[in-house]
């Protein structure tokens, strides 16, 4: 269902920009197209935009340049109140006056739905979110993640076809938060609605997430799916945010199609994968994930380049061992393996040899 | 931290439940855990008490001592019972409406020791709130209490040149002992007041009226004047009451001896063959001045005689204590009840113009950028640095006819030169000036309260679909009502009690109860009624703020988000 709406453009920016003070940009000419029925999220530090985006889309700012499309039609002008779009906010925003029914009511009651009709959806949010005992309760008796839920079900109650939520999790602790992200998630796609989501926790991104838009200085980094993002990301930014990752810098020194060899600045060769180099001699900083990180020669291609590494550190983590090697100069290299029953314990102070298939290790921008 | 607390805390409650199943909780070392708990707070709520000591000390001195004494002040009567004790037990004996002899024989010895004290001006200023003539008929009485009975005395020194003598009346009265303790004192010779004055018991039974008037006498001779009564001749009074002691026991002389009882037998011939004259009190009383013989007089003498009164409290509230009972005053005399209903109809019409004028400033304030905020909140605080009376004589300048504000307005062509507005020494002088001054005490804690509004509420509320007026009055109006709550009730309290602004722009018509307070207290020096009309207007207060906490619930006032 969700792969057959995707032809449509639902929401667009198109050419966006956006200024508070007339002298900088925060959003830089954006450009994205989000999909009826995706669930798509802004990824980003804090500062680069990704918020400002979103209340652009919500109304509650104006763009400074360029257009923002909803369902085709062009939403600059019009006020937030009459976009339609349900909104999920990072503290809640859960009228303390009010109780958990009348927060669900009121934005029934502002479209003048009946009595009866008015009382049912409200039952049926509140049952969407398991929360239907606690209709008469105010929102200061509830907990973050009742809170949460009520929230939610607020936005959703009058039927938006776009929900915006901004960093809606970011209050609750590490299990309520991990529980809320499936539970929304299965929540947006049995609704079929589109979310436009706004966090700062890649792990969010990635779990919940259709495309992941990781937002950068006011510019879109990456646009894809979170896979994708994780494996193939396109620049030094994308790969230093997206999950934990071991660079280091050297120099292009041959080029051929889809494999390339780096000479490092401690002078040992790598074998990698040419991202965005364009010529030899170019500087470049690769980047490899500590998992994708090889002890095991057999696995190797036949004639690939290895580093000789010496163990610093030896961290047990349970399902994984972490090692802290000192490898080319770089003494925070880390490599992760699986905890198996033939995966030798690594002793401080030994000396091994490591390698990687060249397809996963990305030779980027040197930013 | 918390941490800490939390693991420190759980095992030890875990043990007392385990020790006594059932019982109180207890701690570690078997005491009961409340018991304990007190102990360890003890420590704390001492050192807390040590800190507000010195406040705690300042507020009892300055602030519920003098409100005691006020509360006091407005019940308080002694004066009566104090300057005239004498008659106030006669007139218990007595329930006529005009009283017989005792009361007015009583009565001059009362006043004549009140004159010789000089506190029966003081009385006659206490029941002239009252009934008004009461301090002249005190004052001109006072004059004549003094010649009161000179043709007795005149008659009986007549007929003994002894009489005149001192000595002759310590002889007759004094018991030997205080003769013996006075004759020591005397030879003594030093500053300390002469021993007081005791009757012997032959003189008490057999001359009562004689005793009682010459100690009277002997007491404000010693006391009062620091003389001795061996060297001051008697008030006519002493010599009316032998007169009258004599008439009524012709006998006496022989319960004394010599001297004593020749003089004696001699005057009760005298006093028998009307040589001696009898007078009458309550004749002399009247000849002074005819209200002594209105049942009016005696009627505030009597409500009044009590050493407690309501009097303070109906006058308060334009009634007065009659003969028939509490009843209401002259119409004329009625002021205290409109200017109650004035001052709380106004303190609201003012708190009413300050939610009004406050309300948009503190939502500005409190949404507008912060550099923008800070300039405003600067313009907001000037008049608190600005002296209250330069604040008001400005309005006075302002508003007055041929002010600046009349003067603009004619300009203008609003209003024409000849029916310029009366803006000053009325209501509306009141209303404008005070609203400004308490503007500030309105505009503060409603920009504290919706400072702590997040604006997401707003924002929530219109992505749910709601349009701006919605959105405010229904999301922001709603939480920002304990602002206007608090606000409310500092702006109505302080302007119930204002003083200064209605009393210099308020002319007659625009001035609160607080005036007719200072005038009572500072000009007519009627201290007690004008306790009992703070007492009131403190009671209203109080009354006022109970129904609000009824009303609206005293959680829902905030001071800040």
């Amino acid at each position: 269902m969700v792969q057959a709406q995707r032809d449509s453009a639902f929401v667009q920016f198109e050419r966006v920009q956006k200024s508070y003070d007339g002298q900088t940009l925060v959003v830089k000419d954006l450009n994205l197209t989000v999909p009826k029925g995706e669930f798509l999220t802004m990824l980003g530090p804090s500062g680069s935009g990704k918020t400002t985006t979103l209340m652009m889309l919500a109304g509650f700012e104006t763009a400074t340049h360029g257009q923002i499309r909803l369902n085709g039609r062009n939403i600059n002008d019009v006020p937030p109140h009459k976009r339609g779009i349900g909104m999920v906010f990072q503290n809640y925003a859960l009228f303390p006056h009010m109780s958990v029914a009348e927060n669900l009511a009121f934005p029934l009651d502002v479209r003048s739905l009946g009595k009866a009709e008015k009382e049912q959806k409200v039952k049926r949010a509140l049952d969407m979110v398991q929360m239907g005992q606690f209709a008469n309760r105010r929102p200061g008796q509830l907990s973050g993640g009742q809170q949460q839920r009520i929230a939610l079900a607020r936005a959703l109650v009058f039927e938006p076809e776009l929900v915006l939520m901004d960093e809606p999790l970011g209050a609750l602790d590490k299990q309520l938060r991990e529980h809320m992200q499936f539970e929304i998630k299965h929540i947006a796609d049995s609704l079929g609605i589109t979310v436009v989501y706004v966090t700062h926790d890649q792990t969010e991104a990635l779990t919940m997430s259709d495309r992941v838009a990781v937002f950068n200085d006011g510019v879109i980094q990456q646009l894809a799916p979170p896979d994708e993002l994780y494996e193939a990301p396109m620049n030094s930014f994308v790969a230093r945010f997206i999950g934990e990752n071991n660079t280091m810098t050297g120099v292009v020194t041959a080029l051929d199609g889809s494999r390339c060899v780096v000479r490092l600045d401690s002078g040992d060769e790598i074998d990698a994968k040419p991202v965005n180099v364009a010529k030899v001699g170019e500087r470049t900083k690769v980047s490899i994930r500590p998992e994708r990180v090889e002890t095991n020669k057999a696995r190797l291609r036949p004639g690939a380049h290895t580093l000789t590494a010496r163990v610093e550190e030896f961290i047990y983590m349970g399902d994984m061992f972490r090692t802290r090697l000192s490898v080319a100069g770089n003494s925070n290299f880390i490599m992760k393996t699986r905890n198996a029953p033939d995966q030798v314990r690594l002793e401080p102070g030994a000396e091994i040899e490591i390698g990687w298939l060249p397809e996963d290790c990305r030779a980027l921008d040197a930013a | 931290m918390a941490d800490a607390t939390i693991s420190g805390g759980l095992p030890q409650g875990r043990g007392a439940k385990t020790a006594s199943p059932g019982g109180p909780m207890l701690a570690a070392d078997g005491t009961p855990l409340r018991a304990s708990l007190a102990r360890s707070l003890r420590r704390q709520k001492m050192r807390a008490l040590l800190l507000i000591a010195p406040l705690l000390l300042f507020i009892l001195v300055t602030f519920v001592m003098p409100i005691g004494d006020m509360l006091f002040r407005s019940v308080e009567n002694h004066i009566v019972a104090d300057t005239l004790p004498r008659t106030v037990a006669a007139l218990r004996d007595d329930p006529s409406e005009v009283p017989g002899e005792p009361v007015f024989r009583a009565m001059a010895e009362d006043l004549q020791v009140a004159v010789e004290e000089k506190t029966h001006t003081q009385l006659g200023t206490r029941l002239n709130y009252e009934s008004s003539g009461m301090s002249s008929l005190l004052r001109g009485t006072g004059r004549d209490v003094k010649g009161m009975g000179e043709d007795v005395a005149k008659a009986v020194t007549g007929l003994d040149d002894a009489w005149e003598e001192p000595g002759t009346w310590v002889a007759l009265l004094a018991d030997p002992a205080w003769v013996q303790t006075q004759a020591e004192w005397a030879a003594a010779d030093d500053k300390s007041p002469e021993p007081a004055f005791a009757a012997s018991a032959a003189a008490t039974e057999r001359l009562p009226r004689t005793v009682e008037a010459y100690q009277a006498f002997a007491h404000v001779t010693q006391a009062d004047d620091g003389d001795s009564v061996t060297e001051e001749e008697p008030w006519n009074l002493a010599y009316v009451a032998l007169a009258d002691d004599l008439r009524a026991d012709p006998g006496a002389a022989e319960a004394f001896e010599g001297d004593n009882r020749a003089r004696l037998d001699a005057l009760s011939a005298a006093v028998a063959d009307g040589t001696v004259p009898a007078v009458s009190y309550r004749d002399m009383f009247v000849e002074s001045d005819d209200a002594w013989g209105e049942p009016g007089t005696w009627s505030v003498l009597r409500t009044f005689s009590s050493r407690f009164t309501p009097g303070y409290y109906l006058n308060a509230v334009d009634l007065k204590l009659g003969p028939n009972g509490i009843e209401m005053r002259e119409p004329k005399d009625r002021i205290y009840l409109q200017l109650f209903v004035r001052t709380l109809v106004m303190s609201l019409v003012i708190t009413g113009t300050c939610i009004l004028l406050g309300y948009p400033i503190a939502f500005l304030l409190a949404n507008l950028p912060e550099r923008t905020a800070n300039l405003l909140m600067i313009l907001v605080l000037l008049p608190f640095w600005t002296s209250l009376l330069v604040r008001t004589s400005a309005w006075k300048v302002l508003l007055q006819q041929q002010g600046v504000i009349n003067d603009i307005l004619v300009w203008l062509g609003i209003v024409g030169d000849g029916n310029r507005l009366a803006l000053i020494n009325n209501q509306t002088g009141t209303i404008i000036a005070m609203t400004h001054i308490l503007l500030p005490f309105m505009i503060l804690p409603l920009y504290s309260v919706m400072k702590g509004i997040p604006k997401s509420y707003v924002r929530a509320a219109k992505s749910l679909g709601a349009n701006d007026w919605t959105a405010f009055w229904r999301v922001y109006f709603p939480q920002s009502v304990p602002g206007i709550g608090a606000g409310s009730i500092l702006c109505f309290i302080l302007a119930i009690g204002y003083y200064i602004t209605p009393e210099l722009v308020g002319g007659t018509k625009g001035v609160f109860i607080s005036n007719r307070i200072a005038y009572h207290i500072s000009d007519s020096l009627n201290w007690g009624l004008a306790a009992a009309l703070g007492t009131i207007l403190l009671a209203v207060v109080m009354l006022l703020y109970w129904a609000y906490d009824r009303l609206v619930g005293i959680d829902n006032v905030k001071l800040g988000g």
